[in-house]
C-alpha cells in the first residue's frame, strides 16, 4: 500500500547539510504492522513527517525519492491534492499527547473538526460519530468527556483523543510517532493493546516509530532497524528478535533489560549517536560496532540477503555460538 | 459552603449546560476577587449605560437635555445652580430643575453637553481600537505565519506599476494612470502565462532574475511596523488630521491607523510560538489548510492578551481625542465632547474651574477604570488561573 523508494530528506545547517534521511527505503502492504526503530534522532520522526507532507520546508529539504501511496506519488501531488489526503486516507498521532490538543476547543470540537474537513454530515451525526469514536478508543462516559477541555483530562486519556481523531474518518494507514513515550509504563501497555486491538479489528495498516525494543516485540509484522538516517536491518519481527544479523540490532537487543541478566550491568552501546552533519565514512556505525572491518571504514556496505525477506547491511557473518564474527 | 452548593448544582445539570455555565461562573468568581478589576468593569458599565442614555436623550429634534441651546443670560453659572426662571422660556428650563453640571460661557448645560461628549468618547475609543485590533491581527498573523515566505522581484513591480497607475489616475491625469494600470495587468497576464508555458522546460532563464528573492514578509511588514513607531503618534495624528475634512469619523480612523504597531507586535509573536505548537502540527496532520488554522486554531489562543491590550487601548484613545479636541483639531463644534468642553473651559479656569474640572474628572475616571479593568483581565485570563478548578 505504501511504498517508500530511496527517501534523503537533508537538513540545511551552518555550512552544510545534516542528512537526516539519507536513502531510506520500506513497504506496508494493507493490514500490517511495520516498526520503524532506532534511536533519537536517526531520522524516523522526519520520514513519518515528510510522508504526511507536513516536514518544515525550510530548514527541511527532500533531495530525492519516491513515496507511493496506493500508485500515487505523495511527494509529487500538490498541497490540495495532499489536504484531502491527510487525516482521511493516512492519519499520524504525535509524540506528546499533552501539547497536541487545542487548549481552547472541547475534544469533542476537535474531534468533530477531523471529520468536518473531509466529509459533509449533519451535527448531530457528527455529534454521535465523535461519541463512538471516543467510545472506541475506550474513554470512559464519553457522552461527558466529550464537552471536557483538554486541560482536564489525563495524559492517557488526552492520547486516546488523539487516536480517535485520527481514526475518525476510518485512514488506511495510521502513523504512529512513539506514542507511548510520553505516558507512563502503565498506560503505555493499555495505548499499545489499543493500537493493536483497533488494528486488526479495523484492518488498517500502521506505520509504529518508536525507540522501545520491547513495545516493537509487541505489535510489530515488519522491522526496519534505522540508524543515523540509514536502514541497517529489515525483516519479519520474529527474525530480527531471534536471528539478527546486524552488530546494531544485536546492540540494541543486549542493552534490554531482561531477566537473566538480572544482578549484571547493563549493556549499552559505546559512543553515542554521529552528528547527521557528519556522518563518518563507509558504514555510519563502524566507530561503534565491535565487529567493524577494514573495509567498513570506507566502503558503504550493501544489503546482504538472509533469506525470508532478511536483509541487514552488514558483510561480517555472526556465529552465534562462539559470539563473534567471521568473514 | 457556597462552593458545595455550586459544585452539586453543575452535577444536576445536563453537561453541555453544566460546562458552559461552570466556565463563565469560574469567571466571574476570578472576577470578583480581583477587587480593582471589579470597580473598573462596574464603572465602565455606568459609563457604558450613561453614553447610551446620553446619546438618547440628548439627539432628536426636541431632546430631552438639549446640549447647544444657548442661555446667554444664564452663562458661567456654578454646578447645581438653579435656573433664572423669570428670564427663561419655558422649554429652555433644564428638565433636572438645577444646571447639576453648572453652564459655561455661552450658558449652554455642561451636565447636557457632557452626556454628549460621553456617547462621542466611547464610540472613538471602541472604533479606534476596533480598527487597530483588525489591523494588527491582520499583519501580525501574516508576518508570524507567513514571515518566512519571500517577496520576488516580479511582486514590487507590479504592486510599484499599479499604486504609480493609481496616484495618476487620482490626481486628475487619468489617462496616463489608466494606460500605466493597463501595462501593469498585461505584465502580470504575461508572467502567468510565461510560467504556465514553462512548468516542464526550463528555457525562459531570465524570468528567475524576475523572480529573485528580496525580502521577506516579516521583515516588510515589521519594518513598516518601526517605521511608523518612529513618529511620535500624536504629532502623526495632528498632522494628518490637519489635512483631512474635520469630522468624528476621520478622527477613528486616523487613531485606529496610528494605533495598530503594538498589536502587530504582539499577535506576530504569538503566532511565532503557536506555530511551532504541537496542535498546529497535528492539525495540518489531519488536512487543515493555511486558513483554518490560522482562524481556528492560532487566533483564539492568540486573541485573550490582544483583547486585554485593547481595553488598555480604549483608554488611550479616548485620552488621545480629548487631547485633539483640547487642541481643537478634534470633532468640530457644536458637537461637544470631554476634550472641546475642557478646552473650551480653559479660558474661565479661574472664574469657572468646573468647565475643566468636570470633563477631567471624567476622563480620568473612565481611562482609570479602563486600566484597571484591563489589568485585571490580563490576570484573570492567564492559563494558569483558569485552570483553576
Amino acid at each position: 500500500m505504501l511504498s517508500v523508494k530511496d527517501l534523503k530528506v537533508y537538513f540545511q545547517v551552518d555550512g552544510g547539510f545534516s542528512r537526516a534521511v539519507d536513502g531510506v527505503s520500506f513497504e506496508i502492504q494493507d493490514g500490517e504492522t511495520v516498526c520503524l526503530v532506532g534511536e533519537s534522532g536517526c531520522g524516523k520522526s522526519v520520514s513519518a513527517l515528510t510522508i504526511m507532507g507536513i516536514l518544515p520546508q525550510p530548514p527541511g529539504k527532500i533531495i530525492g525519492g519516491t513515496i507511493f501511496f496506493k500508485g500515487q506519488d505523495l511527494l509529487l501531488m500538490k498541497e490540495e491534492e495532499m489536504q484531502k489526503v491527510r487525516g482521511n486516507h493516512i492519519a499520524m498521532v504525535f509524540q506528546e499527547p499533552m501539547t497536541s490538543l487545542n487548549p481552547v476547543f472541547t475534544i469533542g470540537d476537535q474531534i468533530e473538526e477531523a471529520i468536518r474537513i473531509h466529509e459533509r454530515i449533519d451535527e448531530a451525526e457528527m455529534r454521535k460519530r465523535s461519541i463512538q469514536a471516543l467510545k472506541d478508543v475506550g474513554m470512559p462516559s464519553p457522552e461527558q468527556r466529550i464537552n471536557d477541555y483538554p486541560h482536564q483530562l489525563s495524559g492517557g486519556q488526552r492520547q486516546r483523543v488523539m487516536i480517535a481523531m485520527a481514526l475518525a474518518c476510518n485512514p488506511d494507514l495510521v502513523i504512529a510517532d512513539e506514542p507511548t513515550t510520553a505516558l507512563d509504563v502503565t498506560v503505555q501497555a493499555q495505548i499499545l493493546n489499543l493500537f493493536k486491538d483497533l488494528q486488526q479489528k479495523r484492518r488498517m495498516s500502521l506505520l509504529y516509530i518508536t525507540h522501545d525494543l520491547g513495545v516493537v516485540a509487541k505489535i510489530a509484522d515488519q522491522i526496519y532497524v534505522m540508524y543515523a538516517g540509514i536502514i541497517l536491518e529489515k525483516g519479519a519481527a520474529r527474525d530480527i528478535f531471534y536471528n539478527p544479523c546486524h552488530p546494531y540490532t544485536r546492540a540494541l537487543l543486549a542493552s534490554l533489560p531482561s531477566r537473566s541478566k538480572r544482578g549484571s550491568k547493563l549493556y549499552s552501546i559505546p559512543g553515542s549517536v554521529p552528528d547527521p552533519a557528519h556522518t563518518p565514512k563507509g558504514c555510519p556505525f563502524h566507530p561503534r560496532c565491535s565487529f567493524a572491518l577494514e573495509s567498513c571504514t570506507s566502503q558503504f556496505p550493501g544489503m546482504s540477503d538472509w533469506g525470508n525477506g532478511h536483509f541487514s547491511r552488514c558483510p561480517v557473518i555472526y556465529d552465534k555460538e562462539a559470539g563473534k564474527g567471521g568473514n | 459552603m457556597e462552593n458545595n452548593k455550586s459544585n452539586i448544582d453543575m452535577e444536576l445539570e445536563t453537561p453541555v449546560v453544566g460546562q458552559v455555565k461552570s466556565r463563565k461562573r469560574e469567571l466571574l468568581r476570578l472576577l470578583k476577587e480581583n477587587k480593582l478589576a471589579f470597580i473598573g468593569l462596574i464603572i465602565f458599565v455606568i459609563f457604558f449605560i450613561t453614553a447610551l442614555l446620553g446619546l438618547l436623550l440628548t439627539s432628536g429634534k426636541e431632546p430631552v437635555f438639549d446640549p447647544s441651546m444657548v442661555r446667554l443670560q444664564e452663562k458661567l453659572l456654578p454646578p447645581l445652580a438653579s435656573p433664572h426662571l423669570e428670564s427663561l422660556r419655558p422649554h429652555e428650563v433644564p428638565k433636572t430643575g438645577v444646571y447639576v453640571f453648572g453652564t459655561d460661557d455661552l450658558g449652554r448645560d455642561v451636565f447636557a453637553r457632557m452626556l454628549q461628549g460621553a456617547w462621542v468618547s466611547l464610540t472613538v475609543g471602541f472604533v479606534a481600537v476596533g480598527i487597530a485590533v483588525l489591523v494588527g491581527l491582520f499583519m501580525g498573523g501574516i508576518a508570524g505565519y507567513f514571515g518566512q515566505k519571500y517577496i520576488g522581484l516580479d511582486h514590487i513591480i507590479v504592486v510599484l506599476l499599479f499604486s504609480t497607475g493609481a496616484t495618476l489616475s487620482l490626481t486628475g491625469k487619468s489617462f496616463t494612470g489608466f494606460i500605466v494600470i493597463v501595462i501593469d495587468l498585461a505584465f502580470v497576464f504575461s508572467l502567468a502565462l510565461i510560467r504556465w508555458k514553462s512548468r516542464k522546460s526550463r528555457y525562459f532563464k531570465w524570468l528567475d532574475l524576475l523572480r529573485k528573492k528580496t525580502l521577506s514578509i516579516d521583515t516588510l511588514i515589521m519594518r513598516v511596523v518601526d517605521i511608523m513607531l518612529c513618529f511620535p503618534s500624536f504629532f502623526l495624528i495632528l498632522t494628518v488630521v490637519a489635512l483631512l475634512p474635520a469630522s468624528i469619523y476621520n478622527i477613528m480612523i486616523v487613531i485606529g491607523l496610528t494605533s495598530w504597531m503594538g498589536t502587530t507586535r504582539f499577535v506576530r509573536a504569538e503566532f511565532l510560538s503557536l506555530r511551532e505548537q504541537d496542535f498546529v502540527t497535528a492539525a495540518r496532520a489531519l488536512g487543515v489548510n493555511d486558513y483554518r488554522i490560522i482562524f481556528r486554531h492560532m487566533i483564539p489562543n492568540a486573541i485573550a492578551p490582544v483583547l486585554v491590550s485593547a481595553t488598555i487601548g480604549i483608554a488611550t484613545a479616548i485620552l488621545t481625542e480629548a487631547g485633539l479636541s483640547f487642541l481643537g483639531f478634534g470633532v468640530p463644534p457644536p458637537n461637544a465632547t470631554w476634550g472641546n468642553i475642557l478646552s473650551d473651559g480653559k479660558r474661565f479656569i479661574f472664574d469657572a474651574p468646573w468647565l475643566t474640572f468636570i470633563p477631567g474628572f471624567a476622563i480620568l475616571l473612565v481611562v482609570l477604570s479602563f486600566n484597571l479593568f484591563g489589568e485585571g483581565l490580563r490576570d484573570i485570563m492567564n492559563p494558569k488561573l483558569r485552570e483553576r478548578h
